[in-house]
């Protein structure tokens, strides 16, 4: 760096306060986990593509478009955001995030954007444009990063940012440089607690709060009320905490949040790459597939969010999203562009979210159904059971020839192979819950017969015999485990790692205040954020990380 | 400052053609190819890179209707086999290589990949243990080529990938010719044969940025537990690697004969889960790979035809690939499943069409698939039973030299983990031993040695 940037530099950081950068250093960088005692960890998860997106629109506005493709997310216990914890990034990911952040830097320093998104540029008392990078990288660093940046960053981004103005004869391009950089930092891309200045071992500062908070209801990073709420320390007192909690809940964004967790829990990121054999179901389409999960979405969030209502209801209302592209899936009528609520009436086979053919037809095969699929996957995501993996030496010769002249129905196929005790254990759980919801195609469209046999809906879910999917939903809605099962997987999302028997009186105490507050999700979600235990760090023995992860299987048998 | 090239690799200066320009060649390279015909093989000055790859089917075959009966060279070509008759002289079959699973239950569809793969049986690819040995392949011969290796997926997917470095670090695939070529032929792209190269700037000045962010690793290191540590010291290595490709990207590429940059391809029509579709759309991709490797853009390849447990269709079927292997009935006057014999046979058919596309690029004396070394598998025998004994592996191509071709070669029940440590020793991984427990292995198949 040349003698005149120095003093440009110097000159800049003189000026920066006001601009969200910190010229102490102390609780940056520091070996802040011996500070906090060696049993405390604080979490590192990476940001999820929705997360990314999110971050984006919040810090230059949802005109910047984001374009490319993520290295994919993991499940880990069947949650993206508990695989955040455990995933990294690979050279190729890392290309791919570059590429990203090249494009969303040329588009902030393009004419139309530059103005609203950088602001100021080098010229008169600036003329090298230090105090412009110092300006920028310090107002943009506390929204990318979620914390301030210290005087030491900015000092080491200004050097480079008019070392590479000065080889490119640019300034702007030395500067965007400067931004793809820090949208590909760690401090971006992963969400790293930092540990509190003072107070308790163990304890996170408030800007990591701050993120936890907002990346739980909103799904974004914070805004710039809740980061200048953090700077102050007002989220370590219970009434300002409660405050920002409740204006987080009543803002539009808790929407977004709200339907993260379920495109997380639902796993409806699978819609995406669900494919129908074109013949079979013509009715079916990339179009449909992704109407299909915005129903699943915006059913959810009209209920539990709009009406503030009972989790449990969603397995028995009629109260269905609708749009043009699902009426004929439904069979139903559609007038108008966009969304509108629809009411199936009483009577009808379409009742609560099991019967949405978005589910329906992603717990199916390319050509048919699956009750095995789509009862496996009610009994891991809904119910938080699991279901162990096929045994791999299953003789399914006389299983499922759907050509059978006597075995007409997929039940009955399904049935000749309880026969075997080994398979009889898990199909029975499995099975059970799916054969009722034969009535269901493979893209999820209604059928009374198949081959023209009548369609047998009658099952039994665990004790409870039933009689249709109507019974089936107000088994499903009544069910202990059913409510147990959200609370569970809400607090493994909200702490991005799953849970184990230290987590048991957390679990009680969440689980009575929900059954308590008459199961309202919104609640739930609010007693979460104010739990001191969601702010807590991990606290890990000495001997051996406590993280063993239930992995996912990439590719189970589907059967 | 990290020096302009990767640590692995070896400056050659003023080499080619008497141009004053630095050229990184992998020091391995050097040592590898000392068999005359690797010297033979050479273009103005350099030596031709000695490359890898893996092509990975789904759901096996049916054993009476794939392993050749007789061994060594001429094998007879059973039904399933035949389609690679064109291609026979350059393709070594290898059957009867097992798993074991040393107790661990037999995950279907994972057990069998992970164990030919990490060298040991594992019940989900995120339990593994350690690196594929493509990775470990990769990370030798990677370095001085733009991509470190290319995970390829024919079926849309990008989470189709067997390629790991670990359990949580899957190298996630691209998943269409369409954006394979994007990435490789697109904007960064540096036309090998063109006369004039003048460095850009901007790449220096993104390198120079890339050194900031890694600059953060040791205090960010110093924050965090173990096993974050390890990821977070994954990220900055990534980071590293694209300092090293930028590197790359402000020196004059050799030469190299047989590249020719081809055109945007045009995707493929119709629905890829249908096997004719998904094999043109192979086809295409295997063109731009071929490319690819010839333009020396990168010396590491995987390619999954389709998945483990195959979702391969015939489109209008109600039952695919996969459930066909399980619900199919025998055919009793044939003796087999009808429908998996056609989806198996087809499977070799794409095979057969990698191996001839590979082989049909000229490059100095020979082809690519001289300088080339691919290892074909699946993960299972006889996906019915998901059998994990005698999983099919085929190989193809010289090595440069180092490998013969066209045989047949019967493993009578060791361990399939020889097959990952002859691929590692030909590729010039320094490893005397690979695999856990009853797989591991210090025997390479000395009959593929030349």
């Amino acid at each position: 760096m040349s003698r005149t940037a120095s003093r440009l530099l110097l000159a800049a950081a003189a000026g920066l306060a006001g601009l969200g950068i910190v010229s102490s250093s102390a609780s940056f960088g520091g070996p802040g986990a011996s500070a906090a005692g060696p049993t405390a960890q604080p979490s590192v998860r990476r940001l999820t593509e929705s997360q990314y997106r999110a971050a984006i629109a919040e810090v230059f506005g949802p005109e910047i478009e984001v374009v490319g493709r993520f290295e994919p997310d993991m499940r880990v216990g069947g949650l993206a955001a508990v695989g955040a914890s455990a995933v990294s990034i690979t050279p190729a990911g890392f290309e791919q995030y570059d590429a990203i952040a090249r494009h969303v830097a040329e588009q902030v320093f393009a004419p139309a954007a530059r103005p609203r998104l950088v602001g100021c540029a080098p010229g008169g008392e600036d003329p090298a444009g230090a105090h412009c990078a110092a300006a920028f990288v310090g107002r943009v660093g506390l929204k990318l990063f979620r914390r301030p940046v210290a005087l030491r960053e900015v000092q080491a981004a200004v050097a480079r940012t008019l070392a590479a103005a000065q080889r490119l004869g640019n300034f702007d391009a030395g500067l965007q440089a400067t931004l793809v950089g820090m949208l590909t930092s760690p401090d971006f891309l992963f969400r790293i607690d930092l540990p509190a200045p003072r107070g308790p071992a163990g304890a996170i500062d408030g800007y990591s709060k701050a993120s936890r908070l907002s990346f739980l209801l909103w799904n974004a990073p914070p805004d710039d009320a809740l980061l200048d709420a953090a700077g102050k320390g007002l989220l370590d007192r219970p009434e300002d905490l409660r405050g920002q909690v409740d204006r987080m809940i009543a803002s539009p964004k808790f929407v977004d949040g709200v339907r993260a967790f379920f495109d997380d829990f639902l796993q409806l990121r699978d819609m995406e790459t669900l494919s129908k054999d074109g013949l079979i179901y013509p009715g079916f389409s990339t179009t449909v597939a992704a109407a299909s999960r915005e129903q699943v979405l915006r059913t959810i969030t009209d209920l539990l969010v709009d009406h503030k209502g009972d989790y449990r209801d969603l397995f028995t209302t009629r109260r269905f999203a609708m749009t043009r592209a699902l009426g004929p899936i439904y069979n139903v009528p559609v007038s108008g562009s966009g969304w509108s609520m629809y009411e199936f009436p009483e009577g009808d086979p379409r009742i609560g979210l099991l019967t949405q053919a978005g589910l329906l037809a992603l717990h199916s095969h390319p050509g048919r159904t699956s009750p095995t699929l789509r009862g496996k996957s009610l009994r891991e995501t809904v119910l938080c059971e699991q279901v162990p993996s096929p045994p791999a030496n299953v003789n399914f010769a006389v299983v499922q020839d759907v050509n059978n002249a006597t075995l007409k129905t997929t039940r009955q196929r399904l049935e000749a192979h309880l026969d075997d005790e080994e398979c009889a254990s898990c199909h029975k759980a499995t099975d059970g819950l799916g054969l009722s919801l034969e009535q269901f195609d493979g893209a999820g469209q209604y059928r009374s017969t198949e081959h023209d046999e009548p369609i047998d809906t009658s099952g039994k879910f665990d004790k409870a015999a039933f009689a249709g999917v109507p019974a089936l939903a107000r088994l499903m809605h009544d069910s202990p485990k059913v409510s147990q099962c959200v609370v569970s997987t809400a607090w493994r999302y909200a702490s991005g790692r799953d849970t184990g028997l230290a987590d048991r009186p957390q679990l009680d105490r969440l689980n009575a205040s929900f059954a308590a507050g008459g199961y309202r999700f919104i609640d739930l979600m609010r007693t979460i954020a104010l739990d001191p235990q969601f702010y807590a760090m991990l606290r890990v023995p000495l001997t051996r990380p406590a993280t063993t992860a239930r992995a996912d299987s990439k590719s189970q048998d589907r059967s | 400052m990290t020096s302009p090239l990767s640590r692995r690799s070896f400056i050659m200066r003023g080499a080619l053609g008497g141009a004053a320009v630095t050229v990184g060649v992998p020091l391995l390279d050097l040592f590898l190819n000392d068999s005359g015909t690797a010297f033979a093989a050479s273009i103005g000055g350099g030596r031709l890179p000695v490359r890898f790859g893996t092509w990975f089917w789904g759901c096996g075959m049916i054993p009476e209707r794939w392993v050749p009966k007789a061994v060594g060279t001429g094998y007879d070509l059973p039904p399933q086999l035949a389609p690679i008759k064109p291609v026979q002289e350059h393709v070594s079959v290898l059957s009867g290589f097992d798993v074991m699973l040393d107790g661990k239950a037999n995950l279907p569809h994972i057990s069998g990949n992970t164990a030919v793969r990490t060298g040991e049986a594992s019940e989900t690819w995120q339990g593994i243990g350690g690196p594929t040995f493509d990775v470990l392949i990769s990370d030798v011969i990677g370095s001085g080529s733009y991509f470190r290796a290319l995970d390829l997926s024919l079926d849309g997917n990008p989470q189709t990938s067997y390629s790991f470095r670990n359990g949580a670090s899957m190298n996630a695939a691209i998943p269409s010719p369409v954006e394979l070529y994007q990435k490789v032929f697109g904007l960064d792209f540096h036309d090998p044969n063109t006369a004039d190269f003048k460095p850009d700037p901007r790449y220096m000045v993104r390198r120079s940025v890339l050194s900031g962010v890694a600059e953060q690793r040791r205090a960010l290191l110093s924050r965090v537990g173990a096993a974050d540590r390890a990821r977070l010291d994954q990220y900055f290595t990534s980071v590293r690697e694209m300092e090293d490709k930028l590197a790359l990207q402000l020196q004059k590429p050799p030469p190299a004969e047989a590249c020719v940059r081809p055109a945007a391809p045009v995707a493929v029509r119709g629905d890829i889960t249908d096997l004719g579709v998904r094999k043109a759309n192979h086809k295409l991709m295997t063109q731009l790979l071929g490319m690819a490797l010839a333009c020396n853009q990168t010396r590491a390849f995987n390619m999954s035809f389709d998945t483990a447990a195959a979702e391969l269709r015939r489109a209008g079927d109600t039952t695919g690939y996969h459930q066909s292997t399980h619900e199919e009935l025998v055919d009793r006057s044939v003796g087999y499943q009808p429908t998996v014999d056609k989806f198996a046979t087809g499977s070799m058919e794409a095979w057969a069409d990698f191996v001839s596309t590979l082989a049909g690029i000229r490059e100095g004396d020979g082809t690519l698939l001289d300088n080339l070394f691919v290892v074909a598998h699946s993960e299972v025998s006889f996906a019915k039973n998901h059998d994990v004994t005698g999983i099919p592996v085929m190989l193809a191509g010289r090595a440069g030299g180092k490998v013969k071709q066209g045989q047949h070669i019967k493993g009578a029940g060791e361990p399939i983990t020889r097959v990952g440590l002859t691929a590692q020793q030909v590729m010039g991984v320094p490893v005397d031993s690979w695999g856990r427990g009853a797989m591991r292995s210090n025997r390479a198949i000395g009959e593929i040695l030349a």
